[in-house]
């Protein structure tokens, strides 16, 4: 067992050196740096200036380079100036070069500047994710235990009138995605147009203050889309069980249905949808990025689109090892805990 | 003139039936579903003849009839409202009515289709088996709707308004509102109100079907031959190649689909032409495929086999060349460029194909896992087959089942990639009429007007369920054999 956590989590941080390769890769294209000058310096920058400005500041280095200063394994570049100040990306502004550190990557725990928000992009990470973390752990408090009972009262008399309206229901869901689900509450729930305004059709208010009335729709939205998957691996996984000899004999034993049912079929129905719910992480972090865009809750996934859509290199390569860690941690729980809840599988 | 209502002069008479029906309808299937837990399954007696009958009468055996009658009638309603709308036309059937009267073509086009495959579905194979299913027939159905309108539309059929024209006065009207200072000739309202250019709801959301009926079948197919063509030899040889390009897939698999599109789809990435080297890779799949299909079969037979390549790859290499050559851009000689795709489309074309084919090869990987071990594919090898014949012509025949199933599914998600991809403005211009860009500026208004972003939120809806409805149906059809 400890192999092979131990291969798996080698394979994961060769899985996140490759990714944020790649993203480091992308971001460090020239038109995108051009990009970044120009934002950064002035719109109406001549190409030699772009250019002195990026060689000011380190990026005209090849990549793998680059790469190897934000990871930490490299000195970081210093430019000195005609005048013999020397500036560089340990070295922050006031203090003396001789004192700074040579080497400044992650593996130093320094994540970088943001260039949009004009923060430490550590700090910037931290807070945003909080956010999402409340946000997230209200959608699993609301997806995991209504998915749950929807496939189980679906699985446990399969192809009655139950099971049919639950299914539908759930394919339904499924066929929802965040942004049309997003809309159609906000105009039922939260438009002047229909009139009910029951709860707010923008969540940005719940930074500070979550409220049921602020904070519902949002999290309803990505609950909804992920609910049904689960319902549905739960229903099957329910009805497989409830076919299994064991529950005939109880049956047969004279052991009442809802007995049946709580006692000796649900822990075995259970087992399966653990791995789905799991793995539905990486599809969360999905949904979260829409919703948060879309009731503007500035968390997360809000971050990743403001990064993305401005070129903002170091928040981009640290958002993107967030989320590459999330979804392979949330893998690795998955196998370890099928492992412990299945006794027929075993390791090696 | 008057605005048009819903429902015209046709829901004065049926409005307050469809009320009470459909009251009726929750209220039967509220207590059918309280039946169905509350009390035990009816017990069934055997009859002397040999019929079956339940023994005892109570709300066990009456509500599901009354449930399904209660449904029905609420269906022929409908329906009612549909055909005399079409028949009507917009005036005196409201809204309702004039897009149903707009869609002629497409009810034409469907009834057709429907009684023709109904009626020869024992020659039909696992198709003509979709009809023995009710979900199955309503997501066909669905599905089939979007592929008539997306492909009358493409011609300019049924659209009321060209999808850009902008009319004064128009800017968020209501739907329903008369045309301001409508000329002879041009359509009198726009049905589903304006946008917040003025344009006409209605005719940009059946626009916007072209778009997705064009792009998400093509690019998940693409998909599938990606998956396939690494997938089975991943699956069948195992070893290192799989370990590696298991590796690959998980690496795809591992990004956030989003910050995946931002990094491909943002215009100055699209100038440094890496979608269009991407594309040089991707499409390659599709010859490669084609090519081992046949030479794997007829590789006996020199003769047939040069005929065979040649007759399906020239044509096929042909449109690589010019798929991937555009004018001004980073791959561009002049002989084999007979047509330009829009840049654009392009671009969200192969980043579609790029984030679905890893599932795909995940997918086909496992079935040639479990599939390699049956004794037929023993006997193949026996024979003396080569590998490539045993995996696309033993292997991959008897893995089509799952596999159609999936890519029923996964066109569904294709149509919400798309969907994603407008919302956040990606890839295709602004003006565009595809439902996420739609949808994305609709949802700017949607505390004050809801027309907007509606009826593409509903489209996109409809036609993804209706494709999840027919995996479903396909997927208990071909477990019953």
């Amino acid at each position: 067992m400890g192999l092979f956590i131990l291969r798996r989590v080698g394979v994961m941080i060769l899985t996140a050196l490759c990714l944020t390769f790649v993203v480091f890769f992308m971001t460090n294209l020239y038109p995108n740096l051009e990009k970044l000058a120009k934002t950064q310096g002035n719109f109406r920058m001549s190409d030699e200036a772009v250019e002195s400005w990026l060689d000011k500041r380190g990026y005209m280095q090849s990549t793998p380079k680059k790469y190897a200063e934000w990871l930490g394994v490299m000195p970081s570049y210093r430019f000195e100036a005609e005048d013999g100040t020397v500036t560089g990306r340990c070295i922050d502004p006031g203090m003396d070069p001789a004192e700074a550190p040579n080497f400044c990557g992650i593996l130093q725990g320094y994540w970088g500047y943001s260039t949009v928000f004009k923060e430490p992009v550590s700090e910037i990470i931290s807070t945003r994710l909080g956010l999402t973390g409340v946000l997230m752990f209200w959608v699993m408090l609301l997806m995991v235990p209504s998915a749950l009972i929807l496939g189980v009262l679906a699985g446990m008399r399969e192809g009655s009138a139950t099971d049919r309206t639950l299914s539908t229901f759930a394919i339904t869901t499924t066929a929802t995605p965040e942004y049309v689900s997003g809309v159609i509450l906000i105009a039922v729930f939260a438009s002047s147009a229909v009139g009910l305004k029951w709860f707010k059709g923008t969540a940005a208010s719940a930074m500070e203050n979550p409220t049921f009335e602020n904070f519902f729709l949002p999290v309803l939205t990505i609950a909804l889309y992920g609910m049904g998957y689960i319902a549905r691996m739960t229903r099957a996984s329910m009805a497989e069980v409830m076919t299994a000899q064991y529950i005939r004999t109880a049956r047969l034993k004279g052991v009442s249905f809802p007995n049946i049912v709580v006692k000796h079929a649900l822990r075995n129905a259970l087992i399966a949808p653990f791995t789905v719910i799991m793995l539905q992480f990486p599809w969360l972090l999905n949904g979260v990025v829409i919703v948060e865009t879309l009731f503007n809750y500035k968390g997360f996934g809000w971050t990743l689109v403001q990064a993305a859509g401005n070129n903002d290199i170091e928040l981009l390569l640290a958002v993107s090892v967030v989320s590459v860690i999330v979804v392979l941690v949330t893998q690795l729980i998955s196998d370890i805990g099928y492992v412990y809840l299945n006794p027929r599988i075993s390791v090696s | 003139m008057e605005p048009l209502t819903w429902t015209g002069s046709l829901g004065d008479i049926l409005d307050p039936i469809l009320y009470v029906l459909v009251a009726v309808f929750v209220s039967l299937v509220v207590l059918r579903i309280a039946v169905s837990i509350l009390l035990p399954a009816p017990t069934m007696q055997t009859n002397p003849d040999g019929t079956l009958s339940a023994t005892s009468g109570g709300p066990a055996v009456w509500a599901p009839r009354a449930t399904n009658w209660a449904g029905l009638g609420v269906l022929a309603l409908l329906l009612t409202y549909l055909i005399g709308g079409a028949i009507v036309g917009a005036p005196g059937a409201g809204i309702i009515g004039g897009m149903s009267q707009q869609l002629v073509p497409v009810w034409i086009a469907l009834v057709l289709l429907f009684a023709a495959s109904i009626k020869f579905k024992r020659r039909l194979g696992l198709y003509g088996k979709l009809f023995d299913s009710t979900i199955g027939m309503i997501g066909f159905g669905l599905v089939m709707f979007w592929v008539f309108v997306g492909l009358f539309a493409a011609f300019d059929m049924l659209l009321t308004h060209p999808p850009l024209e902008q009319v004064s006065g128009m800017k968020n009207e209501d739907p329903g509102t008369p045309l301001r200072g409508a000329e002879e000739g041009q359509y009198q309202w726009y049905l589903l109100g304006g946008d917040a250019l003025a344009r006409d709801v209605f005719s940009r959301m059946l626009k916007g079907s072209t778009i997705v009926i064009a792009i998400a079948p093509l690019a998940t197919l693409f998909a599938f031959m990606v998956g396939i063509t690494l997938g089975l030899p991943a699956g069948y040889y195992g070893g290192k190649l799989d370990t590696f390009l298991s590796f690959l897939a998980n690496l795809i698999l591992a990004f956030p689909v989003i910050l995946l599109f931002y990094l491909l789809v943002t215009p100055e990435i699209v100038a440094t032409g890496l979608p269009q080297y991407m594309a040089v890779v991707l499409f390659v799949f599709p010859l490669i495929f084609c090519a081992v299909l046949i030479n794997s079969r007829y590789a006996g037979q020199p003769g047939k086999n040069w005929t065979y390549l040649a007759i399906v790859l020239v044509p096929l290499f042909l449109l690589y060349m010019s798929v991937i050559n555009a004018n001004d851009s980073k791959i561009d000689f002049w002989p084999l460029d007979f047509f330009d795709i829009a840049p654009g489309i392009l671009v969200v074309f192969v980043s579609v194909v790029f984030v679905n084919s890893p599932t795909v090869f995940r997918i086909v990987r496992g079935l040639a896992m479990d599939i390699k071990t049956r004794d037929y594919v023993a006997a193949a090898q026996t024979r003396g087959e080569g590998p490539w014949y045993i995996m696309l012509w033993e292997i991959l025949p008897n893995a089509r089942g799952p596999l159609i199933v999936d890519f029923c599914l996964r066109i569904g998600y294709t149509t919400i990639l798309l969907g994603t991809l407008g919302f956040f403005g990606l890839g295709l211009p602004p003006e565009s009429p595809d439902w996420g860009s739609t949808i994305n500026e609709g949802r700017k208004l949607l505390s004050i007007y809801l027309h907007p972003a509606l009826p593409p939120a509903f489209a996109l809806l409809s036609l993804v369920l209706g494709l999840n409805l027919l995996a479903d149906g396909l997927r208990e059809e071909s477990l019953k054999d």
